[in-house]
């Protein structure tokens, strides 16, 4: 039997469980509250400014379809390509062997920290746990990431996985972790970053193995992209000498001239800028210039499987840019960690379940439910990612991995009763009976499940005649 | 024109107001409504939660008792967009199927319909009428012609209430805390009416507001639309 795949966490509750904590937590409410609304507005404003923004969009779906359908041959030509230029190709089929190739990498190195770039691969096999078992202490270089690490915390988010902290909480994690922290630090986000600043660069000039992601793959020339914002991903990325590299299968694009579409959907989704900071684009190995030696992972983890769901694969396209997190209503009042998976929000609903691949765990089969079908996530995503279809073709999924219920039994006696008139004008006539008890025409408190719908809402009751009694009595 | 009328089985059942209103609404603007009597249910309910073959069978039915009309309308986004943008998918071709907005802007273009309705109103724009049909502000420019009528706007209107079908059992906490923010967004506007364009997310938003007893009350689009001053809206009574 497979090991466990770690996209979804270990113990996690279901969705509504583990969402009831979390709607009650007030300061992460405000938190997410404030976050989400701010990077939501900046990026319609980054957004409007393209007056060819939905052909972007266009442009990005076909790109990404295109690799997706051919991505065997892209695959092979984007090895030969690393290899030529002096870097190692290693394939992984899940986290397990991804974990194993990193920690050999690092132990050959002779490496007892690596630094890393903030990377969702690596999250998602949960490498730092891995490396840390066999004796290698992984250090996350990416503000936001540090901060999650620090506090001995889980990811809220794809982009800013630390969204869920305000500064107040910042300070005091960086006042009880840092060693030789100002004890005057205060919650001042300048004085936080110099903190933080001073922190790291004591690793990168003591650190020999740095540990990235990579947001593209071009398979034309072998080059890798890393798209970051602080500069802490280009010290990794340039000053140790050796660089492990893991990627998940999906990540190429099949020329250089695709990337100008991605750079330009990526930075204003995610961030809302125009142009991102710091884009590091390598090349295998170049003498004299980065690291000595240069190894990639090519990461399956559940992808392969997810391409062979011809509704679900859209899920693949995804470029990590949290858009559709920062337009979701369920995401903005929950935050990320209700949905225990480092992908959280609609595309973790949505990724995590098929990456994992069993929907007879009932954490992974309420995580397409975790949605109102609002439509907003897909409004928002750069590749066309129509998470909504999607989530209801995982629901389809859930209910035949379920197989029978008190659910699909309601289902099948509500599908029956609006298979005839007949019948279903009879259960309008029963219904319509509630009002004897309902002289209001509104009900507080129906049973069980009605209660969910009656704990915080009025119900009204059927009227006398229903439109139907009315239209036979006056046109029929 | 002829033109069937979709009910839905939400309105049919529990807003027949809002069906007599659309009815009333389209004849004065020279419809002919139809009836198709053997309507039950689009089988949305049962497609958003994952029972596809159940919410096909429902759906030829569907698109059976409308074939043949050259325009179907129904006063829902949400029914709507499951019929003109789903049904493709799962069960063949329906016939043309309007929201009522849409039809009364874009094929009877018209935004005038001489209505009158003396209350302060804000407007939810409903989810799926917003991004599933694109509706944009059709809503918006027939309440503006309404003689009497005082429109608050509604701040984070795009905002989801919470409804979301079995999502507001399924997960009923999250849809609660999406369902208190309209609220306060609603009662923020002192507007003594909610309307939207689909009874089912006000039945939604409306049951919340009952429930605190706001003094706020949900009334559809229809039904404001077909206020007159000869003929005024008066409340619904069960």
């Amino acid at each position: 039997m497979a090991a466990r795949n770690p996209v979804t966490w270990l113990g996690s509750p279901t969705f509504p469980a583990a969402a009831r904590t979390a709607l009650d937590d007030s300061q992460l409410r405000r938190n997410l509250k404030h976050a989400t609304g701010t990077i939501r507005t900046k990026r319609a404003a980054a957004v409007s400014e393209l007056d060819d923004w939905e052909q972007l969009r266009l442009a990005g779906e076909a790109i990404k379809n295109e690799v997706l359908t051919r991505l065997d041959t892209y695959l092979v030509q984007f090895e030969e390509a690393v290899t030529a230029r002096g870097g190692v190709v290693h394939w992984a089929r899940d986290a397990a062997e991804a974990n194993q190739i990193v920690l050999r990498l690092a132990r050959q190195a002779g490496a007892g920290d690596v630094v890393k770039v903030k990377s969702m691969a690596t999250a998602e096999i949960e490498l730092n746990e891995a490396l840390q078992a066999g004796g290698v202490t992984a250090i996350e270089t990416d503000l936001a990431e540090l901060i999650v690490q620090l506090g001995n915390d889980r990811p809220s988010h794809i982009l800013v996985p630390a969204i869920h902290r305000n500064r107040a909480e910042i300070r005091e994690i960086f006042r009880r972790t840092m060693p030789d922290v100002d004890a005057g630090l205060s919650d001042n986000p300048a004085e936080l970053a110099g903190a933080a600043r001073e922190f790291l660069r004591r690793k990168f000039l003591t650190t020999n193995v740095a540990v990235s992601g990579a947001n593209f793959g071009v398979a034309e020339t072998g080059s890798v992209v890393v798209v970051e914002s602080e500069g802490n991903g280009r010290m990794c990325l340039t000053v140790p000498e050796t660089l492990i590299t893991v990627m998940g299968l999906e990540k190429l694009v099949p020329s250089w001239r695709d990337l100008e579409v991605f750079l330009q959907l990526l930075p204003r989704s995610s961030t809302a800028e125009r142009m991102n900071p710091y884009t590091s684009v390598f090349t295998g190995v170049t003498e004299g210039d980065g690291p000595r030696q240069f190894h990639l992972v090519l990461l399956d983890n559940g992808r392969t499987s997810t391409l062979a769901d011809e509704v679900g694969r859209q899920a693949l396209r995804c470029i990590r840019c949290s858009a559709c997190l920062n337009v979701c209503p369920v995401y903005e009042r929950t935050g990320g960690k209700a949905y225990g998976s480092v992908y959280p929000g609609p595309i973790g609903a949505i990724l995590a379940p098929q990456l994992a691949g069993d929907m007879h765990d009932p954490h992974a089969a309420s995580l397409p439910y975790a949605s109102s079908l609002c439509g907003a996530c897909f409004e928002a995503c750069p590749v066309r990612i129509d998470i909504p279809e999607v989530l209801v073709h995982l629901r389809e999924r859930s209910v035949e991995a379920k197989g029978r219920s008190p659910e699909s039994a309601a289902m099948a006696a509500a599908a029956w009763m609006f298979g005839s008139r007949a019948r279903y004008e009879a259960a309008q006539r029963a219904g319509s009976l509630a009002r004897f008890v309902a002289p209001r025409g509104k009900l507080s408190h129906l049973p069980w499940p009605g209660s969910k719908w009656t704990n915080a809402r009025d119900v009204p009751v059927p009227p006398k005649e229903s439109f139907r009694g009315w239209w036979r009595r006056n046109r029929g | 024109m002829r033109v069937a009328l979709f009910t839905t089985c939400l309105a049919d059942t529990l807003y027949p107001n809002t069906l007599r209103a659309t009815v009333r609404l389209l004849e004065r603007l020279g419809c002919e409504v139809a009836f198709p009597e053997e309507q039950t249910c689009c089988g949305q309910m049962h497609y958003n939660t994952g029972y596809r073959e159940h919410a096909r069978s429902l759906a030829r039915r569907h698109n059976e008792v409308f074939h043949g009309y050259q325009a179907v309308i129904a006063p829902s986004g949400s029914c709507v967009g499951m019929v003109s943008e789903l049904y493709p998918g799962l069960a063949g071709t329906p016939a043309p199927t309007y929201e009522l907005t849409e039809f009364l802007v874009d094929v009877l273009e018209v935004t005038d319909v001489g209505a009158y309705f003396p209350h302060r109103v804000t407007y939810h724009p409903t989810c799926h009428s917003l991004r599933m049909l694109g509706v944009g502000t059709r809503p918006h420019q027939l309440l503006a012609a309404v003689r009497g009528l005082d429109l608050i706007p509604l701040p984070e209107s795009e905002s989801c209430c919470g409804f979301g079908g079995t999502f507001a059992l399924k997960n009923a906490d999250t849809s609660t805390a999406m369902l208190a923010d309209k609220m306060r967004q609603v009662l923020g506007t002192g507007a003594e009416v909610v309307s939207a364009g689909d009874n089912s997310c006000l039945m939604h938003i409306g049951g919340g507001l009952s429930r605190l007893h706001s003094g706020v009350r949900p009334v559809h689009l229809a039904e404001i639309l077909a206020s007159t001053e000869e003929d005024p809206w008066l409340p619904e009574t069960r």
